[in-house]
């Protein structure tokens, strides 16, 4: 059967992680590609990369991090933030990333996706989704609407509509942070998950609100999510992801345990 | 030296980059001479089955890796490399190699996941594989081990030929062959150590061979 994935996401800034990492045990950690190693050798499923450099020259080294990571790790990896063009995604493939996530560049113009299918494959394809919750309204039916440029942007897009509209264009899964729940630690948006996995045949990874692994395990069983991205809840220590994935295994959810 | 088979589909740095970090010396090519000296050779690839046929025919690849084999050449099929090496596949209604019978099916759409909710598609993810035969590439490699896959059409060999299978909405056969000559629908090379404990496997039967 298959295991539902834990993935830690690091975020990424000129070639440096936004925030050192303490894990368990006070090893302090500022490098990416050390942390990848660290969380690789631990049981992470699959790591996320998001890239908040702005300028063009830090791309580059972005791309260094991403070849070293390449090297380093023998599970899929991803890269997203700033994946604006086909030759963004392919950079990003070629230095060694499993997929590339889009997220407001697939907002803007939604050909960015199907043209990366064609030309790469729809598994290398997530579509990150930021989503608000909102008064239904006819515009957003669901309740539900799209946000870019991190929450600060509007977009009077409905979030289930767009969640379909991703993967009729090819994508291969979908990405879905709730702006409400990022960063309260009182659990991921269970019904918006569960609205938008039941409604789409792509998996979708479940992002924003993790605070415990009961949190982790509700968006697997509940939000029918197929995987789980957490952050600061192993980046400072708080659990390692053996034990995050001890919990969900008590709890009854399929998750890898061998590694 | 293992050749990993170039044929302008499908990710063959990330197999290349694998067999690097277990220092096992290798060759991204799609020359005769090269693969002809080769201890043996990994057929790797992501991608469509259509446009791969259409590339190992134009480049004469399918004859020279057909000989190779004939001659007794180790082989390790990987994904599409995997589904490729049977008679024909349901994506793009492509004749394939025809290097061991069978064919390549699609995931039926009506399929359920434990919650009785249709799978997703494609296949995404780690599974367990579950051998029906002993298989030499498995050897140290811990039977409750999982493996990452991604796929949405799968092989359907003939069933003696039948080594390991999966469950996913289906039991479907995720492992397949003979000795000298391997087949898995998932990714050593993404599969953490037990993967590589099987890329290792291999190398040592090439240089025993």
């Amino acid at each position: 059967m298959l295991s539902k994935r834990v993935i830690p996401c690091l975020d990424v800034r000129d070639g440096k992680l936004t925030k050192g990492i303490k894990f368990k045990g006070n090893v302090e950690i500022g490098d990416p590609v050390e942390t990848a190693r660290h969380y690789y050798e631990h049981g992470a499923d699959e790591i996320v990369f998001y890239d908040i450099t702005a300028s063009a020259e830090a791309r580059g080294i972005m791309l260094q991090v991403v070849e070293k990571v390449a090297e380093t790790i023998f599970i899929p990896f991803s890269v997203g933030g700033g994946i604006a063009s086909l030759e963004d995604m392919r950079a990003a493939l070629l230095a060694g990333a499993e997929k590339v996530s889009v997220n407001s560049a697939a907002v803007k113009k939604p050909e960015i996706i199907s043209q990366g299918a064609e030309a790469f494959g729809s598994q290398c394809i997530v579509v990150g989704m930021d989503v608000l919750r909102v008064e239904k309204s006819p515009q957003c039916p669901s309740g539900y609407e799209i946000v870019i440029h991190g929450g600060r942007r509007r977009m009077g897009m409905d979030a289930l509509w767009w969640a379909k509209e991703v993967q009729k264009l090819g994508a291969g899964e979908i990405c879905l942070n709730s702006i409400d729940a990022d960063g309260t630690r009182d659990g991921y948006e269970l019904k918006l998950t569960r609205l938008i996995a039941q409604n789409v045949r792509i998996p979708v990874i479940a992002s924003g609100g993790a605070g415990n692994p009961e949190h982790m395990v509700q968006a697997v069983t509940q939000g029918r999510a197929s995987a789980a991205l957490i952050a600061s809840i192993v980046h400072y220590g708080e659990y390692t992801i053996q034990e995050v994935k001890d919990y969900m295994h008590q709890a009854g959810v399929k998750v890898r345990r061998t590694w | 030296m293992i050749a990993v088979l170039n044929y302008r589909a499908g990710n063959l740095t990330s197999v290349k980059r694998a067999l690097d970090h277990e220092n096992i010396p290798s060759a991204i090519t799609d020359d005769a001479e090269s693969l002809a000296q080769a201890r043996g050779i990994i057929f790797p690839g992501v991608g469509a089955a259509g446009s791969a046929m259409h590339n190992l025919r134009n480049s004469g690849l399918d004859k020279i890796l057909k000989e190779l084999l004939a001659r007794g050449k180790p082989m390790l099929g990987i994904c599409l490399g995997c589904q490729i090496i049977l008679d024909k596949s349901m994506e793009n209604h492509a004749s394939t190699l025809s290097i061991l019978p069978g064919s390549c099916e699609r995931f039926q759409d009506e399929l359920q996941d434990e919650h009785g909710d249709p799978i997703n598609i494609p296949h995404m993810g780690w599974n367990n594989v579950n051998l029906v035969k002993q298989c030499e590439l498995f050897q140290d490699v811990p039977r409750e081990a999982e493996f990452y896959f991604v796929h949405s059409y799968f092989p359907v060999p003939h069933k003696d030929l039948v080594i390991g299978d999966t469950h996913y909405g289906r039991e479907f056969c995720s492992v397949f062959g003979r000795p000298g000559l391997w087949a898995m629908q998932f990714h050593p090379e993404k599969s953490g150590r037990p993967g590589l404990k099987i890329l290792n496997n291999f190398y040592k039967y090439c240089m025993n061979a």
